[in-house]
């Protein structure tokens, strides 16, 4: 296959070696370091190792035993079913949607993407002023409708449901593109065919457009999980610290948390080896249930 | 026959204004809220939090917040901060890339698959897991903690490089691939090494591509607090992301000085947008799929 003229192999070096000097220097060197880091003990970023952790474990079984963990592990999987079925969900409906439209499909493309070009921080501080308790957007808009008592949304309870909303209403755009361009490669003549055959727009959708669009979806959902894994920036920004009473807490969030205001650098590089864990087991489970099918 | 036809447009017609309806509230959502954010960027606290939706005419029109958002909170310095590291972060991950990525898609050699499999899973390792061991290695290089500018947007950059060659090298092998070889081969007939041919050749044709990766890696640096948390320790060094988290924290209540930074980080990108999107959108994409 190689062309004649790439014969010469002598040169290829000089390529190659800035790209995977990055690369080895700045990935793999400190994902491994970081495994090891999490069986020592270190007290402070900017000081050496004092040694193997006693027991060397030890910092697996804190983990186990730590509440504010769990609670992260929970708001993780929490996150990930919202992404998973809020993000892939509605853009799947908005994507079927904009099939069936003549006209006005790229407005919809460009204005559906905007949140993902924006920062999440910037994101976060302007669902602050939406969500705001005294008086925000939010607050404003149902005192229009009536409302007499303002709501709290960073309160216990309602705390969860006011970080993950912006970040799931933030990437459904991003997914809406994938199924769209998904939905562009199916022939018309399957559908003009159908038409014929006096199938409805529902019929259509649900035998032809859904069926063909399953590798794609599949596709957005292994993406969607890998995405929930690694949020930090928009709840770090509007929840910072797992308020209310670490109710909040992200695997990630609780990771830096743990690095910089409780300055225990082995106990967290331990959650960032487990968030590799926990991103390995969960995209093998999702790749399981959804085995890509050949038609 | 004829009549069936004409009977399905009217149905049509009145079922496209339902979709686009629905279509259109979910687009509400997202513009809605920045148009409400730079309203209000140009309102006194108060009347934000008394009507919101309130044009900000007459005696309700303020500059104050922009006057305080550049003088005393110092967005322009931030700014500039920011460009420097993300222009550096995109400039480099194209250069690196590029040649790794011409070397993978043209050469067989006896490391190349284990060389790509190296880029591949480069990909999948999260930031959290990496963090702390660069922050440890470039501390012993002496270029993060120091009151040094240029050091400290280094240590910034010098991670988001590495976090973004993975992506750039496979988006652009596959564009690679689609060129046809006989134009290197004439190139090389005419005299050409793989240097020139490099430079001459494969980069004014996969400039499209150069471009999307370009794109995606600038805004993924600009956007990126993370990074900018652990390798930004004074103010002066703060770029604009991190100075938005900061603001947070420092001006919290401080509603029109907020609104109006959420403005000046927001609007910029937005018109960038507008003009880039074909790029964009196909960088963000394509840097997830392959991953």
């Amino acid at each position: 296959m190689t062309s004649h003229i790439y014969k010469n192999k002598k040169l290829i070096i000089f390529f190659l070696a800035p790209a995977f000097l990055f690369i080895l220097v700045f990935l793999y060197y400190p994902f491994i370091k970081n495994i090891f880091n999490s069986f020592q003990e270190i007290s402070g970023l900017g000081s050496a190792s004092k040694g193997w952790a006693d027991p060397w474990y030890s910092n697996y079984t804190m983990l186990l035993k730590d509440t504010n963990m769990w609670v992260a592990f929970r708001n993780t999987l929490i996150m990930l079913v919202v992404t998973v079925f809020g993000q892939v969900g509605i853009a799947l409906l908005l994507a079927l949607l904009t099939d069936r439209i003549t006209y006005g499909a790229k407005f919809f493309r460009i204005v559906y993407f905007f949140p993902i070009v924006i920062s999440a921080t910037a994101l976060g501080l302007l669902f602050n002023l939406i969500f705001l308790y005294d008086k925000g957007m939010i607050n404003q808009i149902r005192e229009i409708f009536g409302a007499a008592a303002l709501v709290d949304f960073k309160s216990k309870g309602i705390a969860l449901f006011t970080m993950m909303a912006p970040v799931m209403w933030q990437y459904v755009g991003f997914y809406f593109i994938i199924l769209v361009t998904g939905l562009n490669n199916i022939s018309s003549d399957l559908y003009e065919a159908a038409a014929i055959d006096g199938a409805t727009s529902y019929q259509q959708v649900k035998f032809i457009s859904l069926p063909l669009l399953r590798n794609v979806t599949c596709t957005c959902i292994v993406l969607a999980v890998t995405g929930a894994l690694k949020v930090f920036d928009l709840p770090w920004t509007m929840f910072p610290k797992g308020l209310p009473n670490g109710e909040t807490w992200l695997t990630g969030t609780y990771m830096y948390y743990q690095v910089f205001n409780v300055n225990d650098v082995d106990y967290s590089s331990a959650i960032g080896v487990v968030i590799v864990i926990l991103g390995v087991l969960l995209s093998k489970l999702v790749n399981t249930i959804f085995k890509e099918k050949e038609f | 026959m004829k009549a069936i036809a004409i009977n399905k447009q009217k149905k049509v017609s009145l079922g496209q204004s339902i979709i686009l309806l629905l279509l259109s509230i979910w687009a509400l959502t997202t513009i809605y809220p920045i148009i409400w954010v730079v309203l209000n960027s140009f309102k006194d606290r108060r009347f934000i939090l008394s009507n919101s939706f309130a044009l900000p005419l007459g005696e309700i029109f303020t500059l104050d917040n922009y006057r305080l958002a550049f003088e005393r909170v110092d967005i322009l310095n931030a700014y500039k901060n920011s460009l420097l590291i993300s222009t550096s972060v995109a400039a480099v991950v194209i250069l690196l890339a590029g040649l790794a990525a011409y070397v993978l898609a043209r050469y067989e050699f006896r490391l190349k698959k284990l060389l790509y499999n190296l880029v591949i899973a480069g990909m999948m390792f999260p930031v959290f897991s990496t963090i702390i061991p660069v922050f440890q290695m470039q501390y012993s290089w002496g270029i993060v903690n120091t009151s040094n500018l240029f050091l400290s947007l280094l240590s910034t950059a010098l991670p988001q490089i590495a976090g973004n060659l993975s992506f750039a090298i496979v988006v652009l092998m596959g564009y690679i691939k689609s060129i046809p070889i006989e134009l290197e081969e004439s190139a090389y007939i005419e005299g050409c090494n793989i240097f020139q041919i490099f430079f001459k050749v494969i980069v004014p044709l996969t400039k499209p591509s150069f471009a999307t990766v370009a794109i995606f890696s600038f805004l993924w640096s600009y956007n990126d607090l993370f990074t900018q948390m652990f390798f930004l320790r004074t103010k002066t060094q703060w770029a604009i992301t991190f100075l938005l988290n900061q603001l947070t924290s420092q001006e919290g209540t401080n509603y029109g000085l907020m609104a109006a930074a959420v403005t000046l980080v927001v609007i910029p990108i937005l018109i960038v947008y507008i003009f880039l999107q074909k790029y964009i959108i196909k960088g963000m994409i394509s840097g997830a799929i392959k991953g």
